[in-house]
C-alpha cells in the first residue's frame, strides 16, 4: 500500500519541478520526512478500514466518526489536545535517547514513578502556597521519572544490559510499586473500591488554559518539545549526543564523555515522562491510582517513531494520535467497535511506519540529478 | 487455605507447583525466541504473540470444543505473526527491535479487539495428568497436576539442543546467525532462513499463550499476560542461547512468579504486588550480573543486533 502511495506522488512530482526547478531535489530529505510517514499513515488507515469492513462496519462511517471525534468540534479538539499533552512528553522519553542510538520503551514506568513522586511531594507540602506545591511537584516528577530511565541508561553503559528490555522490565516493576503503595502506606482509607492516594487538594491543581478545557499540561509539553529540539539541534551538548549516536568510536576518539551523555540524555528523557505523570496527577486525576497507567507511555513510543525521533515533529504527531484516542469513545458508541480498536489502529500504523523506512532515498523524483 | 497439618510447607510446595505450572509459557516463548535469535534476529513482539495465541486458543477451543485444536490455532497464529515480523524485517533498513515493539502493540491490541466476546463464555480446557495420586495432601496433589504441554516443552529443550548441534537445519540457522555472508556464500538465502526461524519461534510462543488461556490461569481476559513474553526474551539472553539453560531458567522464573500467590495463601499479604514483580526483578538482577560492557556475551550469535 505504501508503494502505491509513492507511485501516485511520483505523478505529482513530474509536474512540480517545472514551476520551480530543483526545489524538490533541494528539499528532498524534508519532503521525504513528511511524505513517507504521511503515506504510511494513509496506508494504515486504509488497512484499518478493510479490517473493520470485515466485521460488517462501513469504513466511510469509521473515517467520518474518527475525524468528528478527533477534530470535528471544539469539544473534540479540546479532548484531543488534552490527550496530546502527555503523549508529547512520553514521546520525548523515546526520542531523546534515540539521538544516542538507544531504544528506550519504558516511558510508562517513568510516568508512573513521576506521578508517585509528584503526589508524594504535594502530600508532604500540604498547607503551603499552591505555587510552591506545584513547583515542588514538577521537580519531584521530573527527578523521579528521570532517575528511573537513567537507571536503564546506567545499566546499559556500565553493565552492558540491553536498554530496551531493561526499560520495559522497569515498567512492570514501576506498576508493582504503584499498586504496592496505593494499596499500602499511601492509601487513602476513604478510597474503597479503587485504592488511591489522598487527593492533592483542589487549590494545588494546575487548572486549565483560560477560555478552554485544555489543561496547562499542553503548554508544559510544547515547552519541553521545543526545548528538546533546541537542545539536540542548536547546542554543543546536542551535537555531541548526535555524534555519539552516529559513531560511538569516533565520539570517544574526539574525547566526548559518552557515559555522561548517556546518563544526562536518559535523565532528561525520563524527566519528560515523569512530568507527564505529574501533569496527569495535577491536572486530571488529582491523586494517584491505577488509572495513571492508561497506556500513554506506550502510545508515546509510536509517536516518537512516527515523528522520526524529531522533537518538533512530535507535537503534530502527538495531536494526531491524541485525536485517534479521543475518537475511540465515539467509535464505541456509534459503531459498536470495542475500545481496543484504537490499539489495533495504533499497531497497524506502527507496522506501516516501520515498513515505510525502506522507502527513504528511493523515491526517484526527489533524488538529485548530478 | 493453608492446611494446618503442613503449615509453612505450603510455600515451597506452591513454589514447586508454580515452577511446573507457571514456567510453561516462559519455556515455550524462550525456546521459540532461542531459535529466532540463533538465526540472527530478535523478535521482541513475542509478548503480542503470546497474547494473540492465548486469545485464539480460547476462541477456537470454545467454538470447536477441542482444546487441542485451540493449541494448534494458537501456534498457527503465532507463526503468522512471526511471518509478518520476518517479512517487514527483510525490507532494507528496517530495525528488527522496532518492528518487535510494533508487533507487541499490534498483537495485544488485536487480541483485545477480537477477544472481547470471549471474556464471558467458558471454553473447554486442556486436561492435566495427575502425578500426585500417591499423596493425601491436597497441596501436593495440586502442585503435581502437570499439563501435557509442560512435558512437551521439557522434551523439546534437549531435542532443540541436539538439533542445533547436529542437524542440517540447526547448522543452517546457526550459520545465518553467526555470519550471514557465510550462509550466503554457501548458497542459502539468509532472509528465508530467518523467516522460517521466526515463524517457528512464533509458533512456539503462540502455544505458550494457549497454555495461559487453556490451562493456567485458564481463562481469557485482558490482564492475562503482563510481560511474560518480554521476560522470556530476556531469559534467552542470560540462558546464553542454550535451549537446556532456557529450561532451567524457565523453571526458576515459574517458581519466582508463584512466590507472591504462595505467600498470600499462608497469610503474608503485605508485599503482594512486590512479590508479583519478582520475575521482573529477578530478570533484571540476573541481566545485571551476567552482562558485561566489555566483552560480547559468550554464545551470542554474532549477527544479533542486540549484542552488537
Amino acid at each position: 500500500m505504501t508503494t502505491e502511495a509513492a507511485d501516485s506522488t511520483e505523478a505529482v512530482g513530474t509536474i512540480a519541478p517545472a514551476a520551480e526547478p530543483g526545489f524538490l531535489q533541494r528539499h528532498g530529505a524534508t519532503i521525504e520526512y513528511i511524505l513517507i510517514p504521511g503515506a504510511a499513515l494513509a496506508g494504515a488507515l486504509v488497512a484499518f478500514g478493510i479490517f473493520v469492513a470485515m466485521f460488517g462496519k462501513n469504513p466511510l462511517d469509521l473515517y467520518f466518526y474518527m475525524y468528528y471525534g478527533a477534530f470535528g468540534t471544539w469539544f473534540s479538539w479540546q479532548n484531543t489536545l488534552t490527550r496530546a499533552a502527555p503523549l508529547i512528553l512520553t514521546a520525548l522519553c523515546t526520542a531523546l535517547p534515540a539521538q544516542l542510538g538507544m531504544v528506550i520503551i519504558g516511558g510508562e514506568g517513568a510516568l508512573v514513578i513521576g506521578a508517585l513522586s509528584a503526589t508524594s511531594a504535594a502530600l508532604a507540602l500540604q498547607g503551603m502556597p499552591p505555587l510552591v506545591v506545584q513547583i515542588a511537584m514538577v521537580i519531584a516528577g521530573v527527578i523521579g521519572g528521570g532517575l528511573w530511565i537513567m537507571l536503564s541508561g546506567a545499566l546499559r553503559q556500565y553493565r552492558g544490559v540491553n536498554e530496551t528490555i531493561s526499560s520495559l522490565l522497569l515498567v512492570y516493576i514501576a506498576l508493582a510499586i504503584l499498586n504496592h503503595l496505593v494499596e499500602g502506606v499511601m492509601r487513602d482509607p476513604a478510597s474503597l473500591n479503587k485504592p488511591s492516594t489522598r487527593e492533592i487538594g483542589a487549590a494545588n491543581m494546575i487548572g486549565t488554559i483560560p477560555g478552554t478545557d485544555v489543561h496547562w499540561g499542553l503548554v508544559f509539553g510544547l515547552i519541553a518539545a521545543i526545548a528538546a529540539y533546541i537542545l539536540i539541534y542548536r547546542t554543543v551538548f546536542g551535537f555531541a549526543a548526535r555524534v555519539a549516536g552516529g559513531n560511538i568510536r569516533a565520539a570517544k576518539i574526539v574525547g566526548l564523555n559518552v557515559s555522561k551523555l548517556i546518563l544526562a540524555i536518559c535523565f532528561l528523557a525520563g524527566g519528560a515522562a515523569g512530568l507527564a505523570g505529574m501533569v496527569e496527577v495535577a491536572a486530571v486525576q488529582g491523586r494517584t491510582n491505577a488509572n495513571l497507567a492508561a497506556g500513554y507511555g506506550f502510545t508515546g513510543i509510536l509517536v516518537a517513531f512516527l515523528a522520526r525521533q524529531n522533537p518538533l515533529a512530535i507535537i503534530p504527531v502527538a495531536i494526531l494520535l491524541g485525536g485517534i484516542s479521543a475518537s475511540g469513545g465515539l467509535l464505541q458508541r456509534r459503531l459498536g467497535l470495542p475500545d481496543a480498536s484504537v490499539l489495533v489502529l495504533q499497531g497497524i500504523i506502527f507496522v506501516f511506519v516501520l515498513a515505510s523506512d525502506a522507502l527513504y532515498g528511493r523515491i526517484g523524483f526527489l533524488k538529485g540529478r548530478s | 487455605m493453608a492446611d494446618g497439618s503442613i503449615g509453612l510447607w505450603t510455600v515451597p510446595l506452591a513454589v514447586l507447583g508454580g515452577a511446573i505450572r507457571v514456567s510453561t509459557p516462559f519455556l515455550f516463548v524462550s525456546l521459540g525466541e532461542c531459535i529466532t535469535e540463533r538465526s540472527g534476529r530478535i523478535n521482541l513482539g513475542l509478548e503480542g504473540t503470546l497474547v494473540m495465541g492465548a486469545m485464539s486458543a480460547y476462541g477456537i477451543s470454545y467454538l470447536t470444543g477441542s482444546p487441542w485444536l485451540g493449541v494448534l490455532a494458537a501456534g498457527i497464529t503465532g507463526a503468522l505473526l512471526g511471518a509478518l515480523h520476518a517479512g517487514i524485517c527483510s525490507l532494507p533498513r528496517v530495525n528488527d527491535i522496532a518492528v518487535g515493539i510494533a508487533l507487541m502493540l499490534f498483537g495485544t491490541g488485536l487480541a483485545f479487539y477480537l477477544g472481547k466476546p470471549l471474556i464471558e463464555p467458558t471454553a473447554p480446557r486442556l486436561p492435566a495428568i495427575d502425578f500426585g495420586w500417591w499423596s493425601d495432601v491436597p497441596q501436593v496433589r495440586a502442585a503435581l497436576r502437570v499439563n501435557v504441554l509442560f512435558l512437551i516443552g521439557v522434551a523439546l529443550a534437549p531435542i532443540l539442543y541436539w538439533a542445533f548441534r547436529t542437524t542440517r537445519w540447526g547448522l543452517l540457522i546457526r550459520t545465518a546467525g553467526e555470519s550471514s555472508d557465510a550462509a550466503r556464500a554457501m548458497g542459502h538465502s539468509v532472509l528465508l532462513i530467518r523467516l522460517r526461524a521466526t515463524m517457528v519461534g512464533g509458533f512456539l510462543a503462540g502455544i505458550g499463550g494457549s497454555f495461559l488461556s487453556l490451562f493456567y490461569p485458564g481463562s481469557w481476559n485482558e490482564g492475562l499476560s503482563s510481560g511474560q513474553g518480554i521476560t522470556a526474551v530476556a531469559l534467552v539472553i542470560f540462558a546464553r542461547w542454550d535451549p537446556l539453560l532456557c529450561l532451567w531458567a524457565s523453571l526458576a522464573f515459574g517458581g519466582a512468579a508463584a512466590l507472591g500467590p504462595a505467600l498470600q495463601s499462608v497469610g503474608v499479604t503485605s508485599g503482594y504486588h512486590l512479590f508479583n514483580a519478582a520475575p521482573y526483578i529477578l530478570t533484571l538482577a540476573i541481566m545485571i550480573i551476567t552482562c558485561s560492557p566489555k566483552r560480547t556475551l559468550t554464545g551470542a550469535p554474532a549477527e544479533l543486533s542486540i549484542t552488537r
